[in-house]
């Protein structure tokens, strides 16, 4: 049925249609999902169609410590199938590090890395956040992660001074990749120093199995001087103000992802990026040179919402997720595809797959590198 | 001259205080000198508020005398030790935290001659009020404060200024990292050194509830203090959205309570005066 005909045959004619076509789709989706892995506590597949009003989980079994990673690394997959209580241990540190080379910026971290710490929990999972400010810290810092329904998404909660604790608990509610940060006043400049990460609440039915999982995070750096400037920089803030960044990198640093600390797989895995943008302003057009993403979490939400995808939009303070089967060896070059970030502001990674050459998947026939047939 | 008159309203501002007290202040005159010198005085004069309510954007401050540098470790254990019940294992829960005066090498040991001459930190809003009540002063006010640090070396107003401001915020992203070197805080137009980059400072009006740590748990403190203290609310109602200093200095005093004793928070106290 074309939409011509649609349009031929009236207003009210084209209403039923559309009504129907629509009604059939939903009963083929709730088919799809009643098809899924069947857990120890799984929810019966949510029905979006009407808005759910989550209750937290009724029954919590034992009780672990998270493990955080600093980025690239994720922690591993969750295999448990009940929710437990989950203990996360972050630590406020605020410490001189590199931004580039030959260039230091005193950062205020979540864990002593940048970005903060990756936590991994499961939907349902009850969550108990203890948030420690080191005791040689300027100033008082607090967490608002965006995976937590309740005040300021626990920053009303945690407002901690040099040497304190903070602890408060919650209900993974909502699964999905969220980004965490401090939300002290003034805000702006506590995300300008570093002060993001993100936490995956792992959907009950658990994720597609990869072979690679990294943890990827732009945000930019606004400072006194000039791109490459040597020495100890400091917060321009009027800079920041007007949106004009020093810096725009991945994983805090430029280079924090090429050269040793390149990212490596090998050709026939599959690799899922936890894609992250801490801001605190640019929304980034993220991209990798030399594949296509099969699929696309947008927004970090469940669902693969879309496939064969080129470059995914990254909001600020939010995420993506993005998964790629890799097929040929070489050099995948992590972009912000607002070009200019790339080439002159640090936004550039890189993933080195190695393995067998496919030259039906490439080959250069003819050109200055003379051709490999 | 200007001593002169100081010495006399210090007196007068100790008198009542005296009364108050068990123990009567009286100084011979040398010691009132002395007083005055470490002493500045600041004109009356008006600022402006971080938080303002409508039509009250600029806030008068009455002429008073400030510390011109914060209170040291050697000199807080000299009040220690005239005042035992302020000592670390004496002094009663209500009025100072688990941390207080922690860092030192035991309940009468400051530390070294270095540390001892360092800004006391670690000390609890009682204890520093009754520190400055010892000595015939008190905590100044936040107006008092704020007003007093809004001057540069040169301007009694530089707080508008953006330079000013670019500077404050690399000497705060420094403290706790250099408690040790107080010198590194500049002396402004009125005399006072180290406002900024060394220790945070105690105010005697630091938050208009004051209560006590669990009044964070119960509801209501909790509501009063945080009210413009996260995310993009704080910004609502800020007469400058661009005073990132001075909302660092509002974030601080938010996570306080008056048992509060926490490393790179420390005091300097001031004195009323009256205009002639």
């Amino acid at each position: 049925m074309s939409l011509r005909t649609l349009h031929l045959s009236g207003h009210t004619v084209s209403r039923t249609m559309l009504a129907l076509f629509f009604a059939i789709l939903a009963l083929l989706f709730t088919f799809s999902l009643a098809g899924c892995n069947r857990v120890a506590d799984a929810a019966p597949a949510a029905d979006y169609a009407v808005v759910p009003v989550r209750e937290p989980s009724t029954e919590i079994v034992g009780q672990e410590v998270a493990v955080l990673t600093e980025a690239p690394n994720v922690p591993p997959a969750i295999t448990r199938t009940h929710a437990t209580k989950v203990i996360v241990n972050l630590d406020v540190i605020e410490k001189t590090m590199r931004l580039a080379d030959g260039v230091d910026y005193t950062m205020w971290t979540f864990g002593g890395s940048m970005p903060g710490r990756f936590i991994r929990v499961r939907e349902g999972d009850q969550v108990e956040l203890h948030l420690k400010n080191d005791k040689h810290s300027s100033m008082p810092h607090n967490i608002d992660l965006h995976a937590v329904t309740g005040p300021g998404g626990g920053a009303k909660s945690s407002l901690t001074l040099p040497g304190g604790e903070s602890v408060f608990t919650f209900a993974a509610l909502n699964p999905g990749l969220y980004v965490y940060h401090c939300a002290t006043a003034p805000v702006p400049m506590h995300i300008a120093n570093g002060m993001y990460g993100m936490i995956l609440v792992e959907p009950k039915a658990g994720m597609p199995k990869v072979d690679r999982e990294f943890y990827v995070m732009q945000s930019e750096f606004y400072t006194h001087g000039k791109f490459g400037e040597k020495g100890l920089q400091a917060l321009d803030m009027e800079k920041g103000v007007d949106e004009r960044p020093t810096y725009v990198v991945f994983n805090g640093a430029v280079g924090s992802l090429t050269g040793d600390k390149t990212l490596q797989a090998k050709v026939g895995e599959r690799v899922r990026l936890f894609v992250g943008n801490g801001g605190p302003n640019l929304i980034s057009s993220f991209h990798v040179i030399g594949e296509v993403f099969d699929n696309v979490y947008t927004e970090g939400g469940t669902v693969a919402s879309q496939h064969n995808v080129q470059t995914t939009l990254v909001p600020a303070g939010g995420s993506a997720v993005v998964e790629f089967g890799v097929e040929k060896p070489g050099d995948l070059i992590l972009v912000d595809h607002s070009i200019f970030r790339a080439f002159n502001k640090g936004a550039l990674g890189m993933l080195h797959v190695s393995g067998e050459d496919n030259a039906k998947v490439f080959a250069s026939l003819k050109g200055v590198d003379g051709g490999t047939h | 001259m200007r001593s002169l008159r100081l010495a006399t309203l210090i007196l007068l501002a100790a008198a009542p205080r005296a009364t108050a007290s068990a123990r009567p202040v009286a100084r011979p005159d040398h010691a009132i000198r002395r007083t005055v010198s470490r002493m500045a005085m600041i004109p009356a004069g008006h600022y402006r508020p971080l938080y303002a309510a409508p039509g009250a954007e600029r806030v008068a401050v009455a002429a008073f005398a400030l510390d011109r540098d914060p209170v040291t470790a050697g000199e807080f254990l000299a009040f220690v030790e005239r005042r035992p019940e302020w000592r670390r294992d004496r002094v009663r829960r209500v009025y100072a935290d688990a941390r207080y005066l922690a860092d030192w090498p035991s309940a009468t040991d400051a530390g070294s001659l270095e540390a001892r001459r360092r800004p006391a930190t670690q000390v609890s809003w009682f204890a520093a009020r009754a520190y400055c009540a010892s000595r015939g002063k008190r905590l100044p006010t936040v107006d008092e404060w704020e007003y007093a640090a809004s001057a540069s070396e040169r301007s009694t107003h530089a707080g508008d200024d953006g330079a000013f401001r670019m500077r404050l915020l690399a000497l705060y992203t420094a403290i706790g990292k250099a408690v040790n070197t107080p010198s590194r805080g500049f002396e402004n137009v009125y005399g006072v050194r180290a406002l900024h980059g060394v220790v945070w400072e105690w105010t005697l009006d630091f938050n208009s509830v004051v209560l006590d740590d669990d009044s964070r748990a119960t509801g209501s403190g909790a509501d009063a203090r945080d009210r413009h203290l996260y995310c993009a609310s704080a910004a609502l109602g800020a007469t400058d959205p661009s005073d990132y200093p001075a909302f660092l200095r509002h974030a601080v005093r938010a996570g306080l309570g008056a048992r509060t004793s926490t490393s790179a928070l420390g005091f300097r106290c001031a004195a009323s005066t009256v205009i002639s």
